[in-house]
């Protein structure tokens, strides 16, 4: 079982069709899958279903993928910091269903665990509950929502172990393990590879189970909007 | 004209916003006015939320101290603090539609007189999408929205019926404006204070919405 990879390319060999759909971890450009993104755009592949809590910014993370028409269709909560995304969308050649965030999460912690449904309160009597199935617990509306299970998900971390066991850092945790789960594949990247044994099994925030393809690279790591405080203020 | 009014400020609308939270709570701040709640929480002990997957959400980083890997929900640097902890984003939904958040507060273009709450799409205007906001007022205990009483034509805010596409229905508790604090209340929207040189007939004066006594 040896999961660990040269590079990228090689990593996503034999995994990648048109019309695929693929889970990606990330939230803003914060643990976003860069080297991953970079070579599905190598490939070619196009006509992509991306569930993606973002779509990158111009030019970065998933926004390269809009660059070149690889997407054919979104699901995303939030898609305002692409000007070329919002120019595909409208001239209507990029399809986009609008997920709130917390149910694009559990979408791919539910696909990921078995579950192929469940209800929540989220989007009750808003246009997100339209054509959606309504049912009545303790009193209270709750629509369905399905599962989200993937051909492939690609995911960031901070640190693996070559079993794929996963650690993340800070908030670039986000999407990367409900993503992870989601898909019937996973790739990871990861900052730094290290010996089986090396990690606190106590430590671990993704259980390898999930993680089939494993590559290290370097990251830009692109920061979307720098804010910082004066030193006189403290 | 009511929409002369002038009332409180942007950071007497967050101080008075910050007088709704009390010690232990964990809270959620939205973009714009809210996050400037932050500020005025004196000694109180409160623990922001940052829906991308933090509790112990701490001020911006000092200048070459970034860190692309700590981000709040806005997408801006920030910092942790002695109390932080991470998760992921399915976990971080869990806690909001849990009922574990005590309290949202967010601003909102239009509330309705029974707890309708718009804040996420004008139809016919770019639609950047409701990020996690629809779960934060559908989850949490309670919902604080702060906005202007009235919109930049001087309309009144607070509706008898939202106009705009719906973020949560029914959902909010108590707003906060620049001429003062009403409550959600059965029949309609109910007075709880005022701003300063405001008085009740003002707020009557520029408000759509049921006023109810």
């Amino acid at each position: 079982m040896k999961k660990v990879y040269a590079n990228a390319t090689e990593a996503l060999d034999g995994l990648l069709h048109d019309g695929m759909f693929i889970s990606a971890g990330g939230f803003g450009l914060c643990g976003i899958p860069e080297l991953l993104i970079d070579a599905i755009v190598d490939s070619g592949v196009k006509e992509l279903t991306i569930a993606s809590n973002n779509c990158g910014i111009d030019g970065f993370g998933l926004g390269k993928l809009l660059d070149t028409k690889q997407i054919k269709k979104m699901l995303s909560s939030y898609v305002g910091e692409n000007a070329e995304f919002m120019r595909q969308y409208l001239s209507g050649e990029l399809e986009l269903e609008f997920n709130p965030q917390g149910t694009l999460a559990e979408r791919m912690r539910a696909g990921g665990s078995g579950i192929p449904g469940f209800y929540t309160k989220t989007g009750v009597g808003t246009r997100i509950a339209e054509g959606k199935e309504v049912k009545i617990f303790d009193g209270e509306e709750y629509i369905l929502e399905r599962g989200i299970v993937a051909d492939l998900s690609i995911v960031k971390a901070w640190k693996a172990d070559d079993t794929g066991n996963l650690v993340f850092r800070k908030t670039a945790r986000n999407f990367n393990p409900p993503a992870a789960m989601s898909g019937k594949i996973c790739v990871a990247e990861v900052e730094e590879i290290v010996p089986r044994g090396s990690l606190d099994p106590d430590h671990i925030h993704l259980p390898g189970i999930y993680v089939h393809r494993l590559i290290q690279g370097q990251h830009e790591k692109r920061i979307e909007k720098i804010t910082t405080r004066k030193r006189e203020e403290v | 004209m009511a929409s002369e009014l002038k009332g409180w400020d942007r950071d007497q609308m967050a101080a008075r916003a910050a007088e709704e939270l009390e010690d232990g709570m964990y809270v959620n701040l939205g973009i714009g006015i809210p996050t400037l709640v932050a500020n005025y929480v004196g000694d109180k002990d409160i623990t922001l939320q940052s829906e991308n997957g933090m509790l112990g959400m701490g001020p911006f980083p000092f200048e070459g101290e970034e860190d692309p890997d700590l981000i709040n929900a806005g997408k801006q640097t920030i910092t942790e603090l002695s109390r932080t902890s991470y998760f992921d984003s399915a976990t971080s939904f869990g806690m909001i539609r849990g009922g574990k958040i005590a309290a949202a507060v967010l601003g909102a273009m239009e509330v309705a007189e029974n707890g309708d709450l718009a804040n996420w799409m004008i139809p016919g205007k770019l639609v950047k999408g409701m990020g996690g906001a629809m779960d934060l007022v559908a989850g949490v205990k309670r919902v604080i929205v702060v906005m202007d009483h009235t919109n930049k034509a001087g309309d009144s805010k607070l509706l008898k019926e939202c106009t705009l596409p719906l973020t949560g229905k029914g959902v909010v508790n108590r707003i906060i404006t620049n001429l003062g604090v009403l409550d959600v209340v059965e029949g309609g929207l109910k007075i709880v204070e005022t701003a300063d040189g405001v008085t009740e007939d003002d707020i009557r004066a520029a408000t759509e919405a049921t006023i109810v006594a």
